[in-house]
């Protein structure tokens, strides 16, 4: 299990996170969802060990403060929101460095099996920097799948800790990329994922948990807290969750209603802007 | 060399890494070859062939012989290839720590502070008891410039680095004003000097191999051979720092104590470099650079490989500065000027813009 209690995060005096409780169980997708800004990005980096806080973070009631960066390294691996590669390393050599703190170490097919689970089976050679963005981020979840290969290792589970890991991908990615999340957790991985795409959320999460202004608004299992209430509360903007009566999937819709009152009177796009817009 | 542009003109990259394991053998044949270069050409005509041919055939050598080859040359193969060898290894780590091809200890003012540090141990020196410098004279001077470094180096990673990410240009720029206030206390401090200090100072200012002896290599020597030592157990941690600070804690490299190292590591080998040759430029940003492109960016392989290439380089660039104009000799940085600062634009004209530098 991993749990976060109590966090505040400050940078220069700003609070990013007040006072923040979260839980993550292992076997499950837990999505962190709420507008730009929020403290979604923050309290991954606080889930992390990765900037100063106020709070514990603890890993199978450890706390994380007390272990060494190796140690967490073989427990949890860490997908940033945006990632950056200095030199020109090569796809495989890339996704190859996600097995210096994991324990997937020895075994030297892993890191072409992670390529080939993202979909970048002929890539291994190309230059990382002349690949477009989504394969980018697709090679970046690559070399976070190496570093925590088998999802249950030495009887714990391991964790994915993913900021937006759909964020710059196309529909079929989006859905093969929450895939492999779903397959980790399946056979007991732990998945925490930061996410913007609500129905992409409703699909594939067990658990939410909804920020606003650096607090937690709510969290609980994905029928119970994507509520018309709370998720237009939390984004400040008038949201309607239904339930499709064909598929029985939930999905959330713009209210259409308030639209005008958010963005303006609508030009002749507004049938584009009723889409997207909230 | 020709190993280098072979590799340069068609290297498959799936085969990188064992271009780079096969450039290991390649650069050490060549640093043979510079050394035996070196040893046999310079301002007095003794011939390494003759000299060889006498010890084949167990006759004495000559005096004179003695002299140029063991007490002149020899040490001055040695210097040349230990300095060229810490140059390169801190070029790279630095750009490795700083996440950036164009972060060189000569160019950020690194160079300046262990400058400085040296130029304040020459003069500060008259105060200290005779009987001291007479003990530590050599050492005392590696030590400041060591020092100088050190300091330059954390004060410019700390300016130039916000949570996490370096900014080339703060960076560039930093370096540039480290770099002036370090001369503009050196030239305070040189302007104090008496004229024996003065002549230590000219003579060493003038980036020179020259002055190598073997009590200066048995200095310098053991900083250079641990401090490229220390590199080697650098390579993962550098290569996981491409993808940034964050990242490479969670791969699970211990970041802080990787940057301490890596700070220690250019000091001492700039400091080395500078205390006993003075400021010599671009070997720390062509080697690297050359042996990227060539067996790609993996510093496992780039560290030895440009210890090895910065050596030859240098000596190389050494026998050139004795030989061009014998038997006047040119200082050694300005031949490592004139055949880096060309490479060095290169590498400007080849990014696109700023932005990606
Ligand atoms: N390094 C930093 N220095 C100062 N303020 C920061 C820093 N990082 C984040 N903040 C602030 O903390 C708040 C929360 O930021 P955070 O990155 O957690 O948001 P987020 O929910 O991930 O947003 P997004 O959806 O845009 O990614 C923001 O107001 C941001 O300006
Ligand atoms: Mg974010």
């Amino acid at each position: 299990m991993l749990q976060a209690k109590n966090i505040t995060v400050s940078f220069g005096g700003k609070k990013a996170l007040r006072g923040v409780d979260f839980t993550a169980q292992p076997g499950q997708i837990t999505a962190i969802v709420g507008p730009n800004g929020s403290g979604k990005t923050t309290l991954l980096r606080a889930l992390t060990g990765e900037v100063e806080h106020n709070g514990t973070v603890s890993l199978d009631s450890h706390d994380i403060a007390g272990m060494k960066g190796w140690e967490l390294a073989a427990r949890r691996a860490v997908l940033p929101q945006a990632a950056a590669l200095a030199f020109p390393f090569t796809v495989i050599e890339v996704v190859r460095m996600g097995l210096f703190g994991g324990t997937s170490g020895g075994d030297a097919t892993v890191p072409s099996a992670a390529l080939a689970r993202v979909g970048l089976s002929g890539y291994a050679d190309r230059l990382y920097q002349e690949l477009s963005g989504g394969e980018q981020q697709r090679v970046q979840l690559a070399r976070v799948l190496a570093q925590v290969w088998h999802p249950v290792w030495q009887g714990a589970a391991r964790w994915l800790l993913l900021d937006e890991p759909v964020a710059s991908l196309d529909i079929a990615h989006q859905l093969l990329v929450m895939g492999i999340a779903r397959d980790f957790a399946k056979v007991g991985g732990g998945v925490v994922a930061v996410m913007h795409d609500l129905n992409l959320t409703a699909m594939f999460a067990d658990t939410v948990a909804v920020m606003a202004a650096g607090q937690m608004v709510a969290q609980g299992p994905m029928a119970q807290v994507m509520t018309d209430d709370t998720l237009s509360h939390a984004y400040g903007c008038g949201l309607r969750v239904s339930v499709a009566p064909p598929m029985t999937s939930t999905f959330v819709l713009p209210h259409t209603a308030q639209l005008t009152h958010d963005i303006g009177p609508l030009a002749p796009f507004s049938a584009v802007r009723t889409n997207t817009g909230c | 060399m020709a190993a280098i542009t072979d590799a340069l003109l068609d290297t498959p990259k799936g085969g990188r890494e064992v271009t780079a394991r096969r450039a290991h053998l390649w650069l050490l044949a060549l640093l043979v070859i510079s050394c035996l270069f070196s040893l046999a050409y310079g301002a007095a005509g003794t011939s390494l062939w003759g000299a060889l041919s006498k010890l084949a055939t167990g006759q004495v050598l000559s005096d004179m012989e003695r002299v140029v080859l063991w007490d002149i040359r020899a040490p001055r193969t040695l210097m040349g290839a230990s300095v060229g060898a810490s140059l390169a290894v801190a070029g790279a780590v630095m750009q490795g720590l700083f996440r950036n091809p164009l972060a060189d200890p000569g160019l950020v003012g690194v160079g300046a502070g262990a400058g400085l540090g040296a130029i304040s141990a020459i003069v500060l020196a008259a105060w200290l008891p005779v009987a001291f410098i007479d003990l530590f004279g050599n050492w005392l001077v590696s030590a400041a410039a060591f020092f100088g470094g050190w300091a330059s180096t954390l004060l410019l990673y700390r300016v130039a680095t916000r949570s996490g990410r370096t900014s080339v240009a703060t960076m560039l720029l930093a370096g540039i004003a480290l770099g002036a206030l370090a001369g503009a206390v050196s030239g305070i401090l040189v302007y104090m000097a008496d004229d024996t200090q003065l002549r230590d100072l000219t003579f060493w200012g003038l980036g020179s191999l020259a002055g190598a002896t073997w009590p200066k290599l048995f200095v310098a020597g053991p900083l250079i051979l641990a401090s490229i030592a220390a590199a080697g157990f650098l390579g993962r941690g550098l290569n996981a720092m491409a993808l940034g600070e964050a990242t490479a804690h969670h791969i699970g490299i211990p970041v802080q104590r990787l940057k301490n190292v890596a700070v220690m590591t250019v000091a001492a080998s700039t400091g080395a470099a500078v205390a006993v040759a003075g400021g010599i430029g671009f070997v720390g940003i062509v080697v690297p650079h050359l042996l990227r492109l060539a067996t790609g960016p993996d510093h496992r392989m780039l560290l030895p490989n440009a210890a090895l290439l910065g050596a030859s380089l240098l000596i190389g660039a050494d026998v050139i500065a004795r030989v061009v104009i014998a038997p006047a000799e040119l200082p050694i940085g300005i031949v490592t000027a004139v055949l880096g600062a060309p490479v060095f634009l290169w590498i400007l004209l080849r990014r696109r813009g700023l932005v990606d530098l």
